[in-house]
């Protein structure tokens, strides 16, 4: 592992956000947008139920955990579609780059790139709507950081997706979150779901995180074994992405498709 | 086959392999089948330092794939491949590191400036003293005054140049040069041709070069190989190559073997 050629990645995608207005506004008008959106709805809850309920934890917190998870799956999937909109493939594999520090930079990027998102939806959430994760301090951050893992999962598993299948497939990654969102109970209880979908939620960390956040804002303790168990399943989900993404390089390798990848080979 | 002899496929390399010898390069009975279609079939040969090797052939020859199986991105059905003595498929990151290549179709991503592109690659690369090596090499090749351009609103030549400053960047023991000099006009292939031969000499690199202009084979190269078909045909002197075979030109010589190779029925 080399840390300066991780770094480049990095670099790279630095110098394309410092110089483009349109690819940092994304980073943060969104979820700003969202977290206006249902912290007015929050707020509007709020007068038709009885005082002492307060939506905006249960509900806001939600969508910012949930806007938090996406960013950071797309910031992964952003900086790999990057390479792919500029055709730099065969730059980038044919160099000493190892895939380990590839996928490293993307991560990183991620990370810069998720952070500016939230540090903008809290300042909105708390400022504007009363939303406050800070009294619930360090509780917070195992929530954080599982959602954070299982959106690198699902970045690298999304780009393993495009780089097999085509610049094209990339429609099949972005709607990603909002198809699985209503599997992992982002707004709702696990016991609201059919039988068959909470088979499925419970092989998703997400519902896990929503579920124990919602148990913490009514009052309970945090649910530290359902998060342990969370947290081994997400650190599998990274294992298998990562072994799909090798997978589909070395299919590559052997087909040719990164050589020819304009071509969406699917031979 | 005609007139012309298949040349033995372990031609040029030592029973004791590509260690003992002092190649930069050694390819060992390559091949590449895709499905029925042999892309290339048992090909073998070796680059020396300070050589600069032509690799022709008509289109669809071969030429190309043998390339990409020498930058990692292409696994080989068969045989080896040693940069400096290091087992591609074993050493890759080691080997890549001291490689560098340029093609028409792999061109700098067009969003990032000249200097931009540069300082990701020479990161990757590991270039000591970076900025002064991209300093030189942009006033080598003119193109001092597009430090600070995208590389997209550059014109072809002067993309392909930054691509080649990209392919110098790291002083590489072996280049691969893909039709280097396809859009440049008379005037600066000419520049270029002389920069690189002087590249080789001071380096003691060594270049492989592919290239449909047979003048600018018999300026540049010291040794050629004709490949169709995946096989390599004929090797030589490309001054010398024309008048053993009875014909006045390089040009007449690559026509001849092309329409003869490649007549319809031969198998």
């Amino acid at each position: 592992m080399n840390f300066n050629r991780t770094a480049a990645i990095v670099l790279r995608q630095f110098y394309l956000m410092r110089d483009s207005f349109s690819r940092v506004l994304p980073l943060f008008a969104w979820v700003a947008v969202d977290i206006v959106l249902w912290g007015f709805i929050t707020k509007y809850l709020n007068t038709l139920t009885s005082p002492g309920f307060d939506f905006v934890p249960v509900l806001l917190g939600a969508a910012l955990l949930w806007d938090f998870f996406s960013r950071v799956m797309h910031g992964i999937t952003m900086a790999f579609f990057e390479d792919v909109w500029s055709r730099n493939f065969l730059n980038i594999f044919a160099s000493p780059l190892s895939i380990t520090e590839y996928l490293t930079g993307l991560v990183a990027t991620s990370i810069a790139t998720s952070s500016i998102g939230l540090v903008v939806m809290l300042f909105l959430a708390t400022a504007v709507f009363g939303l406050n994760f800070f009294t619930y301090g360090l509780m917070f951050v195992p929530f954080l950081l599982i959602l954070f893992l299982f959106g690198i999962a699902l970045g690298i598993f999304g780009s393993a997706v495009v780089l097999r299948f085509g610049p094209a497939s990339e429609w099949f990654i972005w709607p990603v979150p909002a198809l699985i969102s209503p599997f992992v109970c982002v707004f709702y209880p696990l016991s609201t779901l059919p039988k068959w979908m909470q088979y499925l939620a419970h092989i998703l960390p997400p519902s896990y995180v929503f579920e124990g956040m919602r148990t913490v804002v009514s009052g309970g303790a945090v649910p530290a074994t359902a998060l342990l168990w969370a947290g081994v399943l997400v650190l599998l989900y990274i294992f298998l992405a990562c072994r799909f993404f090798m997978h589909v390089y070395q299919h590559a390798l052997r087909t040719g498709l990164i050589a020819r990848y304009s071509a969406e080979s699917l031979s | 086959m005609g007139r012309y002899n298949i040349l033995n496929n372990q031609n040029n390399i030592t029973p004791d392999g590509p260690a003992s010898t002092p190649k930069v390069l050694s390819v060992i009975n390559l091949q590449k089948v895709y499905g029925e279609t042999v892309a290339v079939g048992g090909a073998s040969f070796d680059v020396g330092r300070k050589e600069i090797v032509g690799l022709l052939g008509p289109n669809g020859a071969g030429k190309t794939t043998t390339i990409n199986m020498i930058l990692g991105v292409l696994e080989p059905t068969m045989g080896t491949i040693h940069i400096e003595g290091m087992d591609i498929a074993v050493h890759r990151s080691s080997a890549l590191e001291i490689t560098n290549f340029a093609a028409v179709y792999a061109p700098l991503p067009g969003n990032l400036t000249v200097y931009q592109n540069l300082r990701v690659f020479g990161l990757i690369y590991g270039v000591k003293n970076l900025s002064e090596r991209i300093d030189l090499l942009l006033r080598q090749f003119d193109l001092w005054k597009f430090r600070d351009v995208k590389c997209g609103v550059l014109s072809s030549g002067e993309q392909t140049r930054a691509c080649l400053v990209k392919a110098l960047l790291n002083r590489p023991h072996l280049l691969l040069l893909d039709e280097p000099t396809a859009s440049l006009d008379p005037a600066v292939s000419h520049d270029v041709r002389k920069k690189i031969r002087e590249f080789a000499v001071q380096n003691g690199s060594g270049v492989l070069w592919t290239s449909h202009n047979m003048y600018e084979v018999e300026e540049v190269c010291d040794r050629v190989l004709f490949l169709s078909r995946g096989k390599i045909l004929l090797e030589g002197d490309p001054k010398a190559l024309p008048g053993e075979h009875g014909k006045e030109t390089l040009e007449e010589l690559f026509i001849s073997l092309t329409r003869e190779t490649l007549a319809p029925g031969d198998g």
